[in-house]
């Protein structure tokens, strides 16, 4: 056992690479579920972001050009759940499930001649001046453009939400589907546009985990990396900020573990891999426990189908 | 201008047609695959559906291989609707069947080498109460603490993954294997195996059980008051509560059924056609079942037939793979897609299609 072998800044700067994926996929999944749409495909679009991504990525040999294709594939697999529940009123939570297994069959398909080919590199972008402090600098601004991007997206949501009309109209959409319908908001085209958002994140964030944190190809590579994405928007009682807290907390969980397992400490592999899974049960736990709490941050109509009978 | 006018009843006409149609346009837009593939779409769908069957130079190979696919696919499939019909949202039965597999083969192996009657039913009991406590997880989770059970029954299957690979590179390996992982072959250890029972229909105990399941679901929904309280908490959950149904117990009530089949699945896998605990033991099985039951309308003798078309599917995927040179993941993709169209389908069974004009609100 050698833990001093880990380096508290290695460990914390690869804490936010490791959170990013997560974080991407959780904050689209909050604008959805503000909707009031529950899209239980975020494993399935990061999966096919994460393949999408990859094969672009590699081609022309320019990641960017790949993270721009992996947010197109996950907004276009999302629209396949979105027409199916929004225009066809299917069930929700049967949709969302076909539409993971749809995305990790058709990206293991797609992915066939890309094993063991290595990503191009994505640059770092040091922030100027900043990433010269000592300690700091290394941890927080060191990384690559897509890890700025995640955290704008939060903060972009959270102003959105809260400040701007858009936001309000998303949320009445979310409360009360009737009322916004009464009032003359387009419902479906609303909703279709936030399940097309979350799509692009859990796209990007999939095709983050292929191009940068891991970065090869492998079938079934965001290993539940989606699931824990929506369990972190009920952590997060359905708050932007909450979601950055909880995706880092995951984050670090999941590196943290790596790094005992590189260690080697005297617990079995088996036991630290399965932690990062039972530590989100835990939260979650913690997090319904209080029903009242629980039901009065969600979203009110989350996962009911909404048909304007006239 | 097309719109959708909400049925007073579901169209029983429907339900029964929309699975058919289903299968037929995933066979189209399957065949567009396999055509972007690069393969005669015709061929490859004749492969998958009619080879398997009744090609003389597969058959004999391929036809008890559908009731050993068929049969863990059923048995968990059945479980899963009695909670889909309730709105009890059991996703993670690929763990539970995991976790069954483990116990049972646990027990069978801690009796090696005797030679006792009472080891496999012992093995079947560990089995079952394997996939059952590990369902009991999220279920009561659900009751006592009100956590969403989708996620926990599914983030369990990572942790069973994990919980597998332990058994088969540690506590269960063959000590006679030369160190490779897995465990010792069950399906070599008479007082354990669950071998086929008429030789050449591939017919096991799990497919016997499969079977009782059907039966005893069928039963329980018709003609017994649980089954009554599933249905109406299903579709009317306000009048179920005030009809004094408790969700608690409901909710244990489907989610140990559906584990403990599950775990059933397992079990009659490890000791049979699978032989030994191995770290790829789990084979999707329970989230193909999800496909399974709602391809079967919930419905017990649906999902008998729904259960018997994608094993279909998973032995014609085998012989397309092996001949055409198709793709493993080319299956999965398709049964994906006809879990897609027979949800996107079924809006004609809730909603009748008017064209015509649209008044004004």
């Amino acid at each position: 056992m050698n833990l001093a072998g880990i380096d508290p800044i290695l460990l914390l700067a690869s804490l936010m690479v490791a959170a990013t994926p997560i974080l991407l996929a959780a904050i689209g999944e909050l604008v959805v579920e503000k909707a009031g749409v529950l899209n239980l495909g975020v494993e399935g679009m990061m999966i096919f972001g994460a393949i999408a991504g990859f094969v672009v990525g590699v081609e022309t040999e320019a990641p960017m050009l790949g993270f721009a294709a992996a947010a197109l594939a996950g907004a276009v697999l999302s629209m396949l759940f979105g027409i199916l529940t929004q225009v066809l009123l299917s069930n929700q939570v049967a949709t969302g499930l076909a539409l993971t297994l749809f995305g990790l069959g058709l990206s293991a398909l797609l992915g066939q001649g890309y094993v063991g080919i290595k990503a191009p590199v994505t640059a770092d972008f040091d922030v100027p001046l900043l990433a010269d402090i000592p300690v700091l600098g290394p941890i927080l601004f060191q990384h690559d453009p897509i890890l700025y991007l995640s955290i704008g997206v939060v903060v972009a949501t959270w102003a959105v939400l809260r400040y701007s009309r858009i936001g309000l109209i998303l949320r009445a959409v979310g409360e009360s589907h009737d009322a916004a319908h009464a009032l003359g908001y387009k419902v479906v085209r609303i909703r279709l546009a936030a399940i097309a958002f979350g799509g692009a994140c859990a796209g990007l964030g999939g095709a983050y985990i292929s191009l940068i944190r891991v970065p090869q190809w492998t079938e079934g590579m965001t290993a539940g990396a989606g699931w824990i994405a929506l369990a972190i928007v009920v952590f997060a009682s359905w708050k932007p900020w909450r979601v950055l807290l909880g995706a880092y907390l995951f984050g670090g969980i999941a590196v943290l573990q790596l790094n005992l397992q590189a260690a080697g400490v005297k617990v079995p592999v088996e036991i630290l891999s399965m932690s990062p899974y039972l530590i989100t049960i835990l939260v979650l736990v913690i997090m319904s426990s209080d029903r009242a709490r629980a039901a009065l941050n969600a979203p009110a109509a989350l996962g009911r189908v909404f048909h304007a009978s006239n | 201008m097309i719109r959708l006018e909400k049925r007073p009843v579901p169209s029983t006409r429907w339900m029964i047609a929309t699975p058919f149609l289903a299968v037929a346009l995933t066979m189209v837009a399957g065949g567009l695959m396999f055509a972007a593939l690069g393969k005669d779409p015709v061929e490859a769908i004749r492969t998958i559906f009619w080879d398997p069957l009744f090609n003389p130079q597969f058959a004999s190979y391929s036809r008890p291989q559908l009731l050993v696919k068929a049969g863990p696919l059923i048995l968990i499939a059945i479980g899963l609707s009695l909670g889909f019909r309730a709105g009890i949202w059991n996703i993670g039965a690929e763990g539970q069947y995991i976790v069954g597999a483990i116990c049972g083969a646990a027990v069978g192996l801690a009796f090696y080498p005797a030679e006792v009657w009472y080891i496999f039913p012992l093995m079947v009991i560990a089995g079952g109460l394997g996939g059952w406590a590990w369902a009991m997880i999220p279920a009561i989770l659900k009751v006592r603490f009100h956590t969403n059970e989708i996620l926990v029954s599914l983030l369990l299957v990572y942790v069973a993954q994990n919980l597998l690979s332990a058994a088969a590179l540690g506590w269960l390996r063959n000590p006679e294997g030369g160190g490779f992982p897995g465990s010792r072959n069950l399906s070599q250890y008479p007082a354990a195996a669950n071998p086929e029972l008429i030789a050449g229909t591939g017919m096991h105990w799990g497919v016997a059980a499969a079977f009782i399941a059907v039966i005893a679901a069928y039963i329980l929904l018709n003609r017994h008051v649980t089954g009554y309280h599933i249905k109406l908490a299903g579709q009317a959950p306000r009048a179920a509560r005030f009809a004094g149904v408790s969700t608690g117990r409901l909710v244990v009530f489907c989610l140990g059924v559906s584990g403990a089949l599950a775990g059933l699945a397992g079990l009659f896998e490890v000791a049979g056609p699978a032989g030994q605990i191995s770290i790829d033991f789990a084979s999707g099985y329970g989230f193909t079942a999800i496909i399974v039951a709602f391809l079967g309308r919930l419905h017990p003798v649906g999902i008998l037939l729904a259960g018997l078309l994608m094993a279909l599917t998973y032995i014609g995927g085998e012989l397309s793979q092996f001949m055409l040179g198709v793709p493993a993941a080319a299956i999965q993709a398709f049964q994906g897609m006809l879990l897609f169209f027979l949800l996107g389908v079924d809006v004609l069974t809730n909603y009748r299609i008017r064209f015509g004009k649209r008044e004004v609100a």
